[in-house]
């Protein structure tokens, strides 16, 4: 392990190597201190982003963080990355990248073609000399775009997960979500259940009623039951109709073992989705969602901080070329990010990092009770990923998650977002909301207290006060 | 809650959706209504008050002087014992310090000369002390002649405050427990800031895993009754006695149709046209 000293002022600093660097220049984290490698103070933490700066980027292709031997994602890190991309930036120490980012050689394009030459510690590092404007600006920049039943992440285009949760996966209680959902023009993303129960009879219950629904409607997106990949795997063989391949992923092997998955098991259920050949416009197939502090928690952290190993996670999402990734930000608790300033902080560490590595990010902008936070935090995020060019956001009745027990983003926080920055709905998705009568853009909700005639049979035959039956 | 009369001029920018009385099928928010893309003050003052009930619960303070002789009456010995976790703050940032036992507790505890017991009971504040304020008492009035029927001795209760779940174990190990409950205050949920759980652990001693404990949730009167939870809980306890584990080793057996028929029965969505 290699030490790395800094001198200011007559003083010697040293860091016990890599990722000892790395944990102390990271901006304060709860998760962090509770790992005890936090910086010790916040001079130490200034000088080691100075130190930081001055590392060549390419140290971290000699110096693994967690040995080749040891970690699956450090072999799948360092196989896969490509030194013809990366030479752009090879001579470049970690401060000099930032200031290329920024810079106008950096654009859409260039940034696409670097995107397999850069590794997951190289944006982490660089993230962590960055404030909240570079991380937007530079996010902003990429150009990630994926396709199934839809495009998601062209410019100018903000998405939504539906999120019809219900605490017993009641079908009525799920449609109704839906509707609400579908109405407020959400749902272009994925319509994505998180199911209470693993029962993989349920799981394959639920895919065909979203199966039905889509088609019924004939609704441009594609459905996905977050159920463990195992589970989606069995529900396949069953005949379920599985548009995408759920998994939580983290950064480490370790870490990925704690959620019973590794990287040949992820290629199995990729390759489930795939023999169903069901994306008329793509082939990306996965739905991925990460979240800082998850390699903590699993007790499987290496001693490195929980925003480098978050970056890890996106090599392992962009080895499975998926439609969705999101971070569910503050869904872990206060241990890990204690409030709205290192919430919102870290959504848009995440976006960026995600982003620039190829990775067509969405963020969980999120938060629960027992957290310092509230909805005005999660305003602030939001707006700001609106401006980073985030993927999607959650979209669910009322901020409420009420069987997940957590707030996300509500239908309304999208129209929020689409009002105030101009953003469209995914192309094929906007089509249909329009001549659905549903929503049309710079307008908005396109219907008063009438339903639009594609909906009006689902409150009754007559009229607007029955309940159905 | 409380709906304001409100004027007509008010009431003309509000768009109303008239799918709101869909909320007969669900507690999930839906049909709020809304002013231009935006939630109307009704639905967003409606809200502030739910997140401020769930955050009042996290940081609602323990009253153990109220519970101390209702679990008295209930057991043949009550203990008050507190987690190495000095308070609220601390123990929101440091969940290590709560599983484990504060000094004196540790003493208590082993100072405690009781014969061996079938089953030890933790009533742990968690996230929500307003959850075991509101549903201990009448969860274990439930839950004890359960515990009676399948003639099981009880080891001392242990009113935990500042814990998380593990505690349970180092409590259970010093009472020389075969299994432990932990009766736990939920992490409040905007629509649920009363919910209790149950972790339900086979020879508890520190150290345990997560996945070898069984979890019964959202246990208040809107959610899973105590009736059911308490024969949920029974069929645990008599099914880790016969495996000798609990756990994942312990599943829920009802692999299987689930109760969802094909997903179209009462589905609204999917009715004929």
């Amino acid at each position: 392990m290699s030490e790395h000293v800094f001198d200011l002022d007559g003083r010697r600093y040293r860091f016990d190597g890599l990722g000892a660097l790395l944990a102390a220049a990271t901006p304060h984290r709860s998760g962090d201190a509770l790992a005890g490698i936090a910086a010790a103070s916040a001079e130490e933490r200034a000088v080691a982003q100075m130190a930081l700066a001055e590392l060549p980027l390419a140290t971290f292709l000699e110096e693994p963080l967690i040995p080749y031997e040891e970690d699956e994602i450090t072999r799948l890190i360092l196989d896969r990355h490509d030194r013809a991309a990366f030479a752009p930036v090879a001579s470049l120490s970690v401060g000099e990248f930032r200031n290329w980012l920024l810079s106008e050689r950096a654009d859409g394009e260039s940034l696409g073609r670097l995107a397999p030459g850069l590794t997951p510690e190289m944006v982490a590092a660089v993230s962590k000399l960055m404030r909240v404007q570079d991380l937007v600006l530079v996010g902003r920049k990429c150009e990630v775009v994926t396709r199934f039943r839809n495009t998601i992440g062209l410019p100018g285009r903000l998405s939504t997960r539906l999120q019809p949760n219900h605490p017993t996966d009641d079908a009525s209680g799920i449609a109704a979500s839906i509707l609400d959902g579908l109405l407020y023009a959400s749902g272009d993303a994925v319509i994505g259940i998180n199911p209470a129960t693993d029962n993989t009879s349920t799981v394959v219950t639920l895919l065909k009623m979203l199966d039905e629904v889509i088609s019924r409607y004939e609704i441009p997106t594609q459905s996905c039951v977050l159920t463990h990949v195992t589970t989606a795997i069995e529900a396949i063989e069953r005949g379920a109709p599985t548009d995408l391949v759920f998994q939580s992923i983290a950064g480490t092997e370790a870490a990925n073992r704690g959620f019973g998955i590794d990287l040949a098991l992820l290629r199995e259920g990729r390759e489930a989705a795939l023999s169903l050949n069901r994306g008329p416009l793509g082939n990306n197939v996965m739905y991925f969602e990460t979240g800082q502090g998850s390699a903590l928690s699993a007790n499987a952290h290496h001693g490195l901080d929980q925003q480098t190993l978050e970056a890890r996670a996106y090599a392992v999402a962009r080895e499975f070329e998926p439609l969705l990734v999101n971070t569910v930000v503050g869904f872990i608790g206060p241990e890990y990010l204690f409030d709205g300033k290192q919430i919102i902080r870290a959504g848009l560490e995440d976006h960026f990092c995600g982003k620039l590595l190829g990775v067509p990010m969405g963020c969980d902008v999120c938060y629960t009770n027992h957290a310092e936070a509230d909805q005005d935090d999660m305003d602030m995020l939001l707006t700001l990923l609106g401006a980073a060019g985030c993927h999607y956001i959650m979209g669910i009745p009322g901020s409420d998650d009420i069987m997940l027990n957590y707030q996300t983003t509500s239908f309304h926080d999208a129209l929020y977002l689409r009002q105030v920055l101009g953003l469209r709905p995914a192309p094929e998705f906007e089509q249909w909301l329009e001549s659905s009568g549903i929503y049309r853009h710079a307008q908005g909700i396109a219907f008063d207290r009438e339903l639009p005639p594609r909906f009006q049979h689902v409150l009754g035959s007559r009229g607007t006060t029955e309940l159905p039956s | 809650m409380k709906e304001s009369q409100p004027s007509a001029a008010g009431e003309a920018l509000t768009v109303t959706n008239p799918w709101q009385r869909l909320r007969e099928l669900t507690d999930a928010r839906i049909g709020l209504g809304r002013v231009g893309g935006s939630l109307p003050t009704s639905a967003q003052l409606a809200f502030q008050l739910d997140h401020a009930r769930a955050r009042d619960a996290v940081h609602m303070t323990l009253d153990t002087e109220r519970l101390m002789p209702a679990l008295d009456r209930r057991f043949p010995l009550a203990l008050r014992l507190h987690s190495r976790a000095i308070d609220r703050d601390e123990y929101l940032r440091r969940p290590d310090l709560g599983r484990q036992l504060s000094a004196d507790a540790e003493q208590e505890l082993a100072a405690i000369t009781s014969e061996p017991c079938d089953v030890s009971i933790c009533v742990v504040d968690g996230l929500s002390a307003r959850a075991i304020h509101e549903q201990a008492i009448p969860f274990l009035d439930a839950a004890l002649p359960e515990i009676d029927r399948l003639g099981l001795s009880l080891g001392p209760v242990a009113l935990v405050e500042q814990g998380r779940v593990a505690i349970g174990d180092p409590i259970g190990e010093a009472l020389k427990a075969r299994m432990s409950i932990v009766m736990i205050g939920e992490r409040p949920g905007l629509s649920s800031p009363d919910s209790l759980g149950l972790y339900f652990t086979w020879a508890p001693r520190t150290g345990r895993r997560d996945s070898e404990r069984n979890c019964i949730s959202n246990i208040r009167p809107r959610g899973l009754k105590y009736a059911n939870a308490a024969r949920l809980l029974a069929y645990l306890m008599r099914e880790a006695q016969a495996l000798g584990a609990s756990g994942i080793a312990l599943k829920d057996d009802s692999e299987g149709d689930s109760q969802l028929g094909d997903g179209r029965q009462g589905n609204f969505l999917l009715l004929p046209e």
